[in-house]
């Protein structure tokens, strides 16, 4: 019996290793999954006036003022963007909140067939030719959302498209209580 | 030699070859050049770091903080979190300025917090707002110096 | 349409897949040779099907079809044919495939060339081929299914990124997979041989090809990343210890183990439960390799978090191709029978430490590249581990190695004669002395190590030589004699005395990185920079204009004691889709050195920031990997350990080793 031990050893190690594995995969999920915490928190949002696709107007920060709102980042080059959209579109609907919409470094004509196609589900869209605001807003890429209180300030901040888990346990629960207070 | 003592002295080998490494090892971490802890300029505002510790510190360029020195052969700039704010020199023998350096981007920076509350850069990583790429070519992107985030690939489109 | 054929033959390959693990091992159990040589049917019928699904991948990407997501995601209608085609395992869905492809085609050559195999041997490697196979391709169907649409489809791709348009680049994944890949083959015959409970010389004799076979590959596959690595990044460096590179060296070093242990199993039946541990580890490797630069899955934890279903996938694989075989390993290996006796100082005393230390090598690596993840989930903070923790790790353990590499070869079996050896190998020492002093002489103190590795490097180089000589018995005997005695040694002995040359190439090569000159500059047009005793002068730069791209092109003329070495042209390059400035390094190579030019920025003021490196020797590093390389398949092509060669009688193949 003794004899067989040493052999049952690279069985543990790995079984030990995979042990950190599934940890780290636990602990994971209820951590934050952006390497730079995002530097926006709590920070009133930027100021800006967008002007808007095409002839439709655009949105200034002014008009978020009082609101709690969704404003999401977005671009017709940017594939994720695309997956992405039927999920907005379930958000802006479930949380009864206004949704925004930032065309980020992008054509109008190309946002406004983007648009076209897959539907909007924005309120208002402004436009970010040269991306001037994402900087602002510490936007580094395509999509992003943001979640901005009454009072202006930035609450939630997502660097990665929306899933279904962030929507239900990350954004709704937020937005309710910020309606609430 | 018996075949006894041929496997205990195996063996021994084994653990000496073992125990070597993990002395090796266990040196190597506690030694001030191999690991990195991560910071925020806030952080190291409110708690600041002995000195020989080895930092990476992630946050944007300020705006207007940029220079570089006369010879070319130093930049100076300033990393801030929204919250504090902490000066960094970098000398540019250590490596390439990324081309995507820019005020207002997500910077990274690896070296020590000096005297003077400065911190002093070996190594600069510039944020790199680029969709999803190879994780090879990410990691080698990273020692040029374009850091990229935890950006994942697109995700399933309904077909 | 067609997208769907692909997916279709995807799953049907996964049906196949499920068939060959099971039947051919219920085959073998029961002695049915219909169920045994259903394992060989299903295999060549599976490479078919994957072989099929990457043809209407690779045409999606050929025809531009931004219909398919991952199409849209990764190329251009103006991406060059060439690197549509590479594109096509740029990315991860792509890359799925190509693993699979190559493992059904590793599958179905073991069915084709192994008829000789005995039945129930070749059933159950297949069979866990078969599941390595149905595993993949489940992983692909269910997490990374190439074929997705987009409907509708957009214009056009968004796949222009200029770095990855690079041959280099392009070409080292398949090698890479190739290795990692083959090394399934010799992890099925382990596990095969667990199952069976049986691991002799002939089963040794079938496995050396195929790990040899893709050994050779991921040394290639590993030298081509870090000579890309060299060329693109433009600081001269070329090995990181980043978890991409670590990922793909960690096999490479238990596979050469593995190599080295298959010899004392086939020469002498020992080490048995050794190389089957070994052959585990090598594959483990592989997977977890793979996986580990999957979008940073393990390296980073958020990235699980990121796709906690392809995580979960990931770890649950890993247990089962993992674990598994750990567990039949702790249950059989102890009843294998050892073999013969022998001696601690003895070849097989000197193949077990190679063993041990490569593994203890592979141990350091394997910290350093997960104690990051490590410390993070246990609640450590956010750390990183740089290339000073693997300087003083695996450089020393290695170094140990590497001096015993000249006299492992010179020990008889049985029992060595570590004197005699020593002796055989008095010009090996003598030429890293003469070296040694020769070095000290003329370079600075600080570079003590570095001259201590070129002399290192000349043990090895001289002492593999010295082991040559001692089989044609030069010098002792009439020249005519030495080269007839030479011609007829087997190849398996002139690919071991190639590819430890290899090695200590590869080993001056390193070691003469301390000699690196670099000179950082803001230079303006005309003026001249001294280094290394060459003269670079910036003639002029100029903005040029490229098919896709736009760029500055500097001019520079480098002269040697007034001759003309090279005119070099470095670029910085702006992408007209991407937008991404990119420097294209000018190197001159004579293979004793790279003579390496920078374009850095331009100050505004007319002057430029330009970086020149002198790197003596550093093609040596990479000649170095190809020489191994050679030796190889130098060895692959030795006719004893061809498939099919364990039917041939082992004294006949003793009399023509002439061991």
């Amino acid at each position: 019996m003794l004899r067989r031990l040493p052999y049952l050893l690279p069985a543990v190690a790995f079984a030990a290793l995979l042990g950190y594995f599934l940890a780290a995969l636990l602990k994971s999920e209820t951590h934050d999954p952006s390497e730079l915490p995002s530097v926006m928190l709590d920070q009133p949002a930027p100021d800006f006036a967008l002007e808007g696709l095409g002839d439709k107007p655009g949105f200034a920060r002014s008009d978020l003022a009082g609101k709690v709102v969704l404003v999401n980042f977005f671009a017709s080059w940017c594939v994720p963007c695309r997956a992405e959209h039927p999920l907005l579109a379930r958000l802006a609907e479930t949380a009864g909140v206004p949704l925004y919409g930032i065309d980020y470094k992008d054509k109008p004509a190309d946002a406004e067939r983007f648009l076209s196609q897959y539907g909007s589900p924005f309120r208002t869209v402004g436009v970010d030719p040269k991306g001037r605001l994402g900087i602002d807003f510490g936007v580094t890429g395509v999509p992003e959302t943001f979640l901005i209180d009454k009072s202006g300030k930035i609450r939630f901040h997502r660097a990665l498209p929306l899933t279904p888990e962030a929507i239900d346990k990350e954004i709704l629960p937020l937005v309710q209580a910020l309606q609430k207070s | 030699m018996k075949r006894k003592h041929r496997r205990l002295l195996a063996v021994s080998v084994a653990l000496g070859l073992f125990a070597l490494a993990t002395a090796l090892v266990l040196n190597a971490l506690n030694s001030s050049g191999a690991l990195a802890f991560f910071a925020t300029p806030t952080d190291l505002e409110q708690k600041p770091p002995p000195p020989e510790r080895r930092i990476r510190l992630g946050g944007l360029v300020e705006t207007g903080s940029v220079k570089r020195a006369a010879d070319g052969r130093s930049l100076d700039f300033r990393i801030t979190d929204g919250k504090s704010t902490v000066p960094v020199t970098y000398d540019i023998a250590n490596g390439p300025v990324p081309d995507l350096f820019r005020e207002g981007q997500g910077v990274v920076v690896e070296g020590k917090l000096g005297s003077g509350g400065i911190f002093r850069a070996d190594t600069l990583l510039a944020k790199h707002d680029e969709r999803y790429m190879p994780p090879e070519v990410a990691e080698a992107l990273k020692r040029s110096g374009h850091w990229q985030g935890e950006h994942p690939p697109a995700t399933e489109a309904k077909p | 349409m067609i997208a769907e054929l692909g997916h279709f033959s995807l799953a049907l390959a996964l049906m196949l897949a499920l068939v060959q693990s099971v039947a051919p091992l219920v085959g073998a159990a029961r002695g049915n040779l219909g169920l045994m040589a259903l394992g060989g049917a299903t295999a060549i019928a599976q490479f078919a099907l994957v072989a099929l699904a990457f043809a209407v991948l690779a045409h999606a990407y050929v025809i531009s079809d931004f219909s398919l997501a991952t199409v849209a995601e990764n190329s251009h209608s103006t991406k060059p044919l060439l690197y549509k085609i590479t594109g096509v395992w740029g990315n991860h869905e792509g890359s799925m495939v190509l693993w699979v492809l190559i493992l059904s085609l590793f599958g179905a050559a073991v069915a084709w060339f192994g008829t000789s195999l005995p039945p129930d041997l070749r059933a159950r490697v297949l069979a866990v081929q078969g599941m390595i196979g149905a595993a993949f391709l489940a992983f692909i169907l269910f997490t990374s299914n190439p074929f997705l649409r987009l409907s509708p489809a957009p214009l056009d791709g968004q796949g222009m990124n200029p770095v990855l348009q690079d041959i280099g680049l392009a070409i080292h994944p398949p090698f890479l997979y190739l290795g990692y890949v083959g090394f399934s083959v010799a992890f099925a015959f382990a596990v095969a041989a667990l199952i069976e409970g049986r691991v002799d010389a002939a089963w040794a004799r079938w496995v050396r090809p195929w790990t040899l076979a893709a050994w050779c590959a991921l040394t290639i596959g590993i030298a081509l990343g870090s000579w890309w690595a060299y060329y693109t990044l433009g600081w001269g460096g070329w090995w990181y210890w980043d978890p991409v590179e670590n990922a793909s060296f960690m096999p490479w070093l238990v596979g050469t183990a593995l190599l080295h242990s298959a010899i004392v199993v086939e020469k002498r039946d020992a080490l048995k439960t050794w190389t089957i541990l070994l052959a585990i580890l090598t594959f483990a490797l592989s997977l977890i390799g793979t996986f580990l630069v999957r979008s940073g899955v393990l390296v980073s934890v958020h990235a699980f978090a990121v796709d906690p279903a392809r995580g979960a996938f990931i770890l649950v694989l890993l247990a089962v191709a993992i674990g598994g075989p750990l567990i039949l390993y702790a249950i059989r290996a102890p009843s294998f029978q050892g073999g013969g006796l022998f001696a601690p100082i003895s070849r097989e005393g000197a193949l077990i430490l190679n063993n041990l230390v490569l593994t203890v090598c592979t141990f350091t690596v394997f910290v350093g590249t997960l104690w990051p993840l490590f410390l993070d989930a246990m609640g450590g903070g956010k750390i990183s581990v740089g290339y000073p923790f693997f300087d003083w790790t695996f450089v020393p353990l290695s170094v140990l190695l590497l001096v015993a590499v000249p006299l492992g070869p010179l020990l008889g079996w049985k029992r060595g004669d570590l004197l005699a050896a020593l002796q055989r190998l008095m010009v090996a020492a003598g030429a890293a002395l003469v070296v040694a002093v020769a070095v000290a002489a003329i370079a600075s103190p600080a570079h003590a190590l570095a001259t201590a590795g070129l002399a290192l490097a000349a043990w090895i180089g001289f002492g593999d030589l010295s082991e040559w000589a001692e089989r044609v018995q030069l010098l002792r005997v009439p020249l005519r004699t030495s080269l007839a005695r030479a011609r007829h040694l087997p190849r398996g002995a002139y690919g071991m005395t190639l590819a430890h040359l290899g090695v200590a190439i590869t080993v001056a090569g390193i070691a003469a990185s301390a000699w690196d000159q670099e000179r950082i500059e803001i230079m303006h047009p005309g003026e001249s920079l001294a280094i290394s005793g060459y003269a670079a002068r910036l003639d002029k730069v100029e903005p040029i204009q490229g098919p896709n791209y736009t760029a500055d092109r500097a001019t520079f003329t480098v002269t040697r004691e007034g001759a003309l070495v090279a005119t070099m042209r470095p670029e910085r390059r702006l992408f007209t889709v991407q937008r991404v400035p990119t420097t294209f390094t000018a190197i001159h190579s004579d293979l004793l050195s790279d003579f390496y030019v920078v374009l850095g920025e331009s100050d505004g003021k007319g002057g430029w920031t330009v970086r020149i490196y002198e790197k003596p020797l550093v093609p040596w590093i990479w000649l170095g990997c190809g020489v191994m390389a050679l030796g190889g398949m130098v060895s692959l092509s030795d006719r004893r350990w061809r498939v099919g060669a364990a039917v041939r009688s082992r004294r006949a193949t003793a009399a023509a080793a002439g061991d």
